[in-house]
């Protein structure tokens, strides 16, 4: 079973935005919709390395603001002709919480 | 001596009648057009997207002042005839009388209004020409509550255009379902269905009785009893030739004003066309039939034969989202036989009416792409027994060919007929093709197909595409995205004429497909929004392309660049004192001046930001918005103040400029150049505007460009005063803002919209003038601030930092 950390309160992202958490594993944007979900996905462009989290949310994608690559937020994958793949992360609401996949703060411990 | 040929009514029929007689004898004939309209010729059938507000007046505009010019036509627009003198051969005006030697009328119709109580009431409209349309436009519909009477073609696009702009619609009619002279019943409920989707209430069967109200119209009283209230009622019911100069001059009318095959009247001199006439006991409404009619006449007047041969003419409705087609007979009878294909679920509905194994009458609703294959094989009368099982699926279901629409296209004969209202069959497209009318403007130019209505401009690319071949690249969708069929410019008048004032809402009401748009549209109408409602739209942080959101450059390292604003360029020794704390104190790896006069500080972090701000806003400093559409940098020389050369002082109104243009949101990127003398030391002839000072005051020059395109600028005004200088300025800004389509620099703009358009608008008339320098204002007293600031507050800080850091709680 996956075990989560609280991270922040939902209403500390903004709808239709994004902020981002810093683990051992390179920063993570967190992502939340219009209709208040939330995804996690590593903030780095698989093309250029740009933040994905300083890009524009629409429905549940994302556009890179380096050079409008999209992704889908759901399995990280590149849409439409650009090939490419950003890891995805465990994450979900409650109560107004904002709880992320407990590997990330794990990993380095385990180590 | 050249004929005098005098035409009274400037519709459509008449219009095209002009253009044949020009084009077979341009000298024949001195013409004199009378038209009791203050205009010429447009395209009427395109009243209805101006009512919508997807269309402007001067997009249907088929004869413009040049046009008439060119032909030496004497205009008198806004004249009505008053009597036809036939002995002497003069038409009277109240003007005075105008001789002839040929006279045409084409006086078209006029609405017919019930005999009901209340009927003269304010607010009771028809819908024939731009005054109604206007009338109804200029009601401000918006939220309002509005009754068609009438449940027809011009009813029903009535209805729609005023739903488009807001009101809330009811639309009565008399018989049991709507459109019911084209519609059989299961088509008109699948269109009433359509329509009350769209939030139209639907009446049949409603007869009124009385139209209620005091001042002006407050409702309307049916039979039945019911009421519906009404800030406007328009009356659709139908249309009556307008014979009255006719009837007065003794010429013979019955129903309408009575011409034989050659279109002549009773009198020999005196002919008629369009809707005004009767042919055969014939009236005729639709536009294909008059264009017939036009020919033939042009034919008579030049003394050759002609005859009119009416023929069947399929109808099309133009309401967007509301696909229907009827041509023919489809009344029940015993010797005749249907086949009906119906896929409720979708909205389909299809059903063909044979006689003796032959079509007479189509009936579409839903799918009515093979509208015009039915329409062919009816009209050439061809035996359909062999192809009766698979009649209803279309053409491409016969003789075996694939399911292709191309092949659909390719498979119609020469004579085929593509575009209805201009009778322009499938072979003569071709040949205009192979004759190196190789685009759609080409071909509509050489055989006027698509030119009327549009409904089959797809049908044409795709005969385009079935000649050319891979040859042909069809014009790309006109929407602003993948999102949306809707072009920018639709896109614009929409939120205005809609009263618009979300993003979510523009998606909702134009359609869009996507869920919360894209990258592409969310800037676009962010940017639309905020400049369409500057006091109620909320600038969405979120709709903007990242250094719009956090108001400096992003770099490819993921780090930002922070130009402060240096007025007209000129600093003091405390502002670059502060400016080069802010760079050790924040290890600013780059510091560099910019072209526009300012200076850059390059490699910062994002969480240093907002404290990086707050430092420079203490020295007085503020953002150079070098990361915005909108206002970056007016770069100027010394001028008169230090320059041996400077004829006035171009720093000082720099600074005035930029003071007042600042902080403005605009399509795309505006740099503004101010030069004290023609050696032109701050480069304004390539700016987006440029200002040379000269000894008589000040040059404005506007629409160049300086970076992927080169452009000098092209020149705007002159003027001895600084203040009227400013006022054209801001006034070509503000224009810029309301018309150019996002991301088009003023450059691009002006190319678009012609410099002598924008002349007239902010150089030409003053009160348009004044008019854009306050709605520029009124912008203003919004956006005309320090964006870092804001962000630089204390409690906003925290918002540039990372939600949380893992990498401390792991090492903990």
């Amino acid at each position: 079973m996956t075990l989560f950390i609280d991270i922040g309160a939902l209403e500390d992202i903004p709808v239709q935005g994004a902020r981002v958490v810093k683990t051992v594993e390179g920063c993570v944007a967190i992502f939340r919709t219009s209709d208040d979900r939330i995804f996690a996905l590593e903030d780095r462009c698989p093309h250029k390395g740009g933040p994905l989290s300083e890009g524009i949310v629409h429905g549940d994608r994302v556009t890179c603001p380096l050079h409008n690559w999209v992704f889908d937020m759901n399995s990280g994958e590149a849409q439409g002709a650009d090939k490419g793949m950003v890891r995805t992360f465990a994450a979900k609401v409650e109560a107004g919480r904002v709880f992320l996949d407990a590997a990330l703060l794990k990993r380095r411990s385990a180590a | 001596m050249k004929e005098k040929l005098v035409v009274i009514g400037a519709g459509m029929a008449s219009g095209r009648l002009l253009e044949h007689l020009f084009e077979i004898a341009p000298d024949r004939f001195e013409v004199t057009l009378f038209n009791a309209e203050p205009r010429g010729n447009y395209n009427r059938l395109m009243l209805s997207p101006v009512l919508s507000g997807e269309k402007t007046y001067e997009q249907i505009v088929t004869h413009d002042d040049d046009w008439y010019a060119a032909h030496a036509v004497d205009c008198r627009f806004g004249e009505s005839i008053v009597k036809i003198d036939r002995s002497n051969r003069i038409v009277f005006s109240n003007h005075g009388g105008v001789p002839y030697n040929k006279l045409v009328i084409a006086t078209g119709s006029a609405p017919f209004i019930i005999p009901v109580a209340g009927k003269e009431l304010p607010g009771v409209v028809t819908y024939r020409d731009l005054e109604d349309t206007n009338a109804m436009i200029e009601a401000g519909v918006a939220g309002q509550n509005a009754v068609v009477i009438g449940g027809g073609l011009l009813g029903l696009e009535a209805a729609a255009g005023m739903a488009a702009r807001g009101a809330k619609v009811t639309v009565i009619h008399l018989m049991g379902h709507l459109m019911e002279r084209q519609l059989d019943p299961s088509a008109g409920y699948l269109l009433q269905r359509d329509l009350e989707k769209r939030g139209i209430t639907v009446h049949c069967k409603g007869a009124t009785k009385a139209i209620l109200g005091k001042e002006r119209v407050e409702a309307v009283l049916l039979d039945d009893g019911t009421i519906y209230p009404a800030d406007l009622v328009c009356m659709a019911v139908g249309i009556r030739p307008e014979t009255r100069i006719a009837t007065d001059a003794r010429l013979e009318v019955n129903r309408g004003i009575v011409v034989d095959d050659a279109m002549r009247t009773s009198d020999p001199n005196i002919f008629s066309l369009g809707e005004c006439v009767e042919h055969d006991s014939q009236l005729f409404g639709l536009v294909a039939p008059l264009y017939d009619q036009a020919k033939i006449l042009a034919k008579t007047l030049l003394g050759e034969e002609a005859v009119f041969r009416p023929v069947q003419t399929a109808t099309k409705l133009k309401v967007t989202g509301c696909d229907l087609f009827s041509a023919g007979d489809f009344a029940d009878a015993p010797d005749r036989e249907d086949i009906v294909f119906r896929d409720p679920g979708r909205g389909q509905y299809k059903r063909i009416v044979l006689k003796d194994d032959r079509i007479i009458g189509v009936v579409m609703y839903g799918d009515t792409a093979d509208g015009n294959w039915f329409y062919g094989l009816m009209k050439d009368q061809t035996d359909v027994s062999e192809m009766r099982d698979t009649l209803i699926f279309g053409p491409a279901f016969q003789g075996g060919q694939k399911l292709d629409p191309m092949a659909a296209v390719a498979a119609l004969p020469p004579e085929a007929e593509i575009c209805g209202c201009n009778g322009v069959c499938k072979g003569k497209i071709v040949d205009a093709v192979l004759g190196g009318a190789t685009t759609l403007d080409l071909v509509r130019a050489q055989t006027k197909a698509s030119s009327s209505c549009g409904t089959c401009t797809g049908l044409v690319e795709q005969v385009m595409k079935a000649t050319l071949g891979d040859g042909f690249v069809m014009a790309k969708p006109q929407g602003m995205c993948k999102c949306t069929d809707h072009s920018h410019e639709d896109v614009r008048r929409l939120i205005k004429a809609m009263g618009l004032k979300s993003i979510p809402a523009v998606q909702q009401e134009l359609g869009w497909t996507s869920v919360g748009g894209c990258y592409s549209c969310r800037p676009a109408l962010n940017y639309y929004l905020l400049a369409e409602w500057p006091l109620e739209y909320k600038d969405d942080r979120q709709s903007r392309f990242v250094n719009e959101r956090n108001h400096a450059n992003i770099q490819k390292d993921g780090t930002y660049s922070v130009v402060p604003r240096m007025w007209g360029g000129v600093t003091t020794p405390a502002e670059l004192r502060a400016i080069a704390d802010a760079a050790e104190k924040y290890n600013v790896p780059m510091v560099k001046v910019t072209g526009g006069q300012r200076i850059d500080l390059l490699g910062v972090r994002k969480e240093d930001l907002p404290q990086m701000w707050a430092d420079l806003n203490e020295a007085g400093l503020v953002s150079g918005h070098a990361y915005s559409k909108g206002l970056r940098t007016v770069k100027t020389c010394v001028g008169a103040q230090f320059c041996r050369f400077g004829t006035q002082d171009s720093t000082g109104l720099g600074i005035r400029l930029e003071k007042l243009l600042w902080g403005s949101w605009t399509p795309h990127k505006v740099k503004l150049g101010i030069s004290g003398c023609p050696r032109n030391c701050a480069e304004a002839t390539c700016k987006d505007v440029g200002v040379i000072c000269v000894d008589s005051g000040y040059q404005i020059s506007v629409a160049g460009a300086a970076g992927m395109e080169l452009k000098e600028t092209e020149h705007l005004a002159s003027t001895a005063s600084e203040d009227e200088a400013v006022e054209i300025i801001t006034a070509f800004v503000q224009l810029y803002r309301e018309h150019a389509r996002y991301l088009d620099r003023p450059y691009k703009w002006v190319a678009k919209a012609g410099l002598d358009w924008v002349k007239a608008q902010v150089v030409d008339d003053l009160e348009n003038r004044k008019a854009l320098v306050e709605r520029f204002e009124i912008s203003q007293s919004v956006y005309r601030t320090d964006p870092w600031a804001e962000h630089a507050a204390p409690d906003e800080r925290a918002k540039w930092a990372p939600l949380a850091d893992l990498t401390l709680e792991a090492a903990e």
